[in-house]
């Protein structure tokens, strides 16, 4: 691709607050024209992002380029971006016309072209009578409208959203999605838009841009990324889905649920452990005994609008989502397969908790700065790896049992168990297999079950 | 009910009082003289054009310290507690008569001749954080969002500040004048301290008035004040509400 395709490219980009990171390295690129979300859970950075490309917040490290020359150093008055702000950020002392003339009125604009420019924005957002209105009689729907108006009557390079429509409610998102998109389609403007809306990013998007901690996951068009999500964030993040623990036993075949299924994945090696994503819709329900890849029992189904939602529980014990618009009766037996097209298999990100600690005594590791009780036959004072399966974690109602305290910080239900990560109290993280039941944001105590550890001598040349 | 009560005991009868005071001559007989004397006594006239001169004068002064004062005790870049603001406040909790008798040692021990300078520095003194405090509120509770949708607009800082922060601060500083511009107008503690009696204010003659048992005149005085200071609130009109969110 041309180089003078990309708008804005930004490159190794980092900002910390205080000592929390909240952008690591962020690789990306704009092509002019295009409609970019950037889309993530709330805290991910993504915000931080669109206000460090206005201007409003400097980089740490890195770099952003528009146009190819970078703009570090410019306020933000002296960008040619404009943004339409979460909370609209009318100005209550002017009224419709003069909120929308007020970027031009700066610029020196003639009274007369600003006029013109003005009356041709707010037709194009449906608000052409309102121009002598009180900002603050209007809806939250017109409010919008005239923020949108606001920014683009400055015909800027790149118009950039703040979670837009967050404050709509949802019939009027739904309506307000429509008309942005055709607004994108007239204007030609570059937009980047910020939210937290799955499904808004799928409707709306050329390119997504999936964050999460800081990190960008996922770039891709919205079919890539919900049907191809590269980890399991993306694909719990994006859309329902059932992620599973999968193993790969050669190319195009693959192991889950107990059940060897045909996939058109290659190149993972063989018998290597992957994440399986199956999307709910995408398990189909037979009466042909052929076709039957597995059996399951309905134990639940419940209409939402559109189709059916049904958990089911496999003959070998994992529980699925299945959405189809037909309904099966709660308790029969169903007879059901996947489309090898239909299964997305992602590489592990890892397979256990790889932890760096060293050696007290024969009795205790110190890890993360805590006394760790594991019997070990090395030297005190000896630096060691120590790797804990997922299942080598407990987790402790009670604080005062754990070596170490943390909290339940996102939780993937894996069909037959619950995979959790775990922040601690020093914001380092725990992965965790169990069948508890923890919500979001529970304090747990965290103690390491030695049995499962295997310890091992740090390489000098590590 | 019960704030009825209250109401008709503080406001309705003292009101009515002065009413039939500046309505009555020495002996209780019913008459206009009171008001038709202010009016063509020159003296009296200009000590209360010379009593708005000084309250104007004042409270600019107070709007000129106050809201720069305002603007950095509400800026979180500059001003990160909540004790300054305080501080600020702080001299708010000493009775005015004392700190004015205090200012009074003060220039007298300093050699300062007493007149129109100390007089306006003793009320800028004494009146200025009712001008910061209604001005820092809603500098505190200003949208930040709105300073940056308009430097994302292309306001340059200056900008900003003119066709932003203090269009949008308007009510704050109406209520600071509300605050500063009425109690000036009618003091007398201040301007007899402070000038030794040199500068004779409108609250002055009122005082004098009532304290030679001249009742009556002194409560027509205090009659065509209270009209003047309704009719200046009136010149605020729909402002008023939006002052009162300014104070609270």
């Amino acid at each position: 691709m041309a180089r003078e395709e990309r708008i804005i490219n930004i490159e190794h980009l980092s900002k910390s607050f205080g000592d929390k990171k909240v952008l690591d390295d962020i690789n990306l690129y704009v092509r002019r024209g295009e409609f970019l979300t950037l889309l993530g859970p709330s805290g991910c950075g993504k915000t931080t992002l669109l206000r460090m490309i206005a201007g409003f917040l400097q980089p740490d490290e890195g770099s952003i380029l528009l146009d190819g020359k970078d703009i570090a150093g410019v306020p933000p008055h002296e960008r040619p971006l404009n943004t339409v702000f979460q909370r609209y950020a009318l100005f209550p002392h002017l009224d419709v016309y003069d909120n929308i003339a007020f970027g031009l009125k700066l610029k020196k604009t003639p009274e007369e072209e600003i006029d013109k420019r003005v009356r041709k924005v707010l037709k194009l957002v449906a608000m052409s009578d309102y121009e002598d209105r009180d900002v603050e009689t209007l809806s939250g729907g017109q409010q919008q409208r005239i923020a949108i108006a606001r920014a683009i009557v400055n015909q800027p390079k790149v118009l950039l959203l703040d979670e837009p429509l967050a404050a709509l409610d949802l019939k009027m998102r739904k309506d307000m999605q429509i008309e942005l998109k055709e607004m994108h389609k007239k204007l030609g403007i570059t937009f980047i838009y910020v939210t937290h809306d799955q499904e808004e990013a799928l409707t709306l998007s050329d390119t997504i841009v999936v964050i999460n901690e800081g990190k960008i996951q996922q770039i891709g068009t919205p079919t890539d990324i919900y049907n191809e999500p590269v980890n399991a964030f993306v694909a719990d993040f994006i859309g329902e889905s059932n992620i599973l623990k999968g193993r790969m036993i050669k190319d195009r075949q693959v192991a889950f649920i107990k059940h060897i299924f045909d996939c058109v994945d290659e190149g993972f090696g063989e018998d290597v452990p992957v994440d399986v994503v199956v999307r709910p819709e995408d398990i189909y329900f037979t009466t042909d005994p052929a076709k039957c890849q597995f059996k399951a029992t309905v134990n639940s189904c419940i209409f939402k609008g559109v189709h059916y939602e049904m958990w089911v529980d496999t003959d070998t014990g994992y529980e699925l989502m299945i959405q189809d618009y037909d309904p099966y009766p709660v308790g029969s037996e169903v007879m059901l397969y996947i489309d090898p097209d239909d299964i997305q298999v992602m590489k592990k990100e890892r397979r256990s908790n790889v932890l760096s600690g060293v050696v007290k005594d024969q009795e205790t590791i110190r890890i993360f700065d805590e006394d760790f009780p594991i019997p070990n036959d090395f030297e005190a004072g000896t630096e060691v790896v120590v790797d804990v399966p997922f299942e080598g974690v407990e987790l402790l109602d009670d604080l005062e049992e754990g070596v170490l305290n943390g909290e339940v910080h996102f939780i993937l239900y894996m069909g037959n168990h619950y995979h959790l990560t775990i922040k601690t109290d020093d914001g380092d993280y725990l992965y965790v297999d169990t069948n508890d039941i923890w919500d979001k944001g529970d304090l747990v105590g965290i103690k390491l079950l030695p049995k499962t550890i295997k310890l091992s001598k740090k390489d000098e040349n590590d | 009910m019960p704030y009825f009560i209250f109401l008709v005991i503080f406001v309705v009868l003292p009101l009515l009082l002065i009413l039939i005071y500046a309505l009555q001559d020495g002996s209780g007989h019913f008459t206009l003289s009171n008001i038709t004397k202010f009016f063509s006594d020159g003296d009296s006239l200009s000590t209360f054009a010379l009593s708005i001169e000084v309250a104007i004068e004042n409270t600019a002064l107070c709007i000129l310290i106050g809201y720069p004062a305002a603007w950095i005790l509400a800026n979180k870049d500059l001003n990160r507690s909540a004790v300054t603001v305080v501080l600020f406040i702080l001299p708010m909790w000493i009775n005015a008569l004392m700190r004015t008798l205090a200012t009074a040692e003060l220039f007298t021990m300093a050699g300062i001749q007493l007149g129109k300078g100390t007089l306006l520095f003793g009320m800028c003194y004494d009146y200025l954080p009712f001008m910061i405090y209604p001005i820092y509120n809603v500098l505190n509770k200003m949208d930040k969002s709105y300073a940056e949708a308009a430097q994302d607009l292309g306001a340059t800082p200056g900008e900003v500040f003119r066709k932003v922060t203090l269009p949008l601060s308007m009510p704050g500083i109406m209520s600071g004048v509300m605050m500063v511009f009425m109690p000036t107008v009618s003091t007398f503690a201040i301007s007899e301290f402070l000038t030794n009696n040199k500068i004779k204010l409108f609250g002055t003659i009122i005082q004098e008035n009532i304290n030679n048992s001249m009742w009556n005149y002194g409560a027509a005085l205090a009659f065509i004040m209270l009209i003047i200071i309704g009719i200046s609130t009136l010149f605020q009109g729909d402002e008023e509400t939006t002052a009162e969110r300014g104070i609270v």
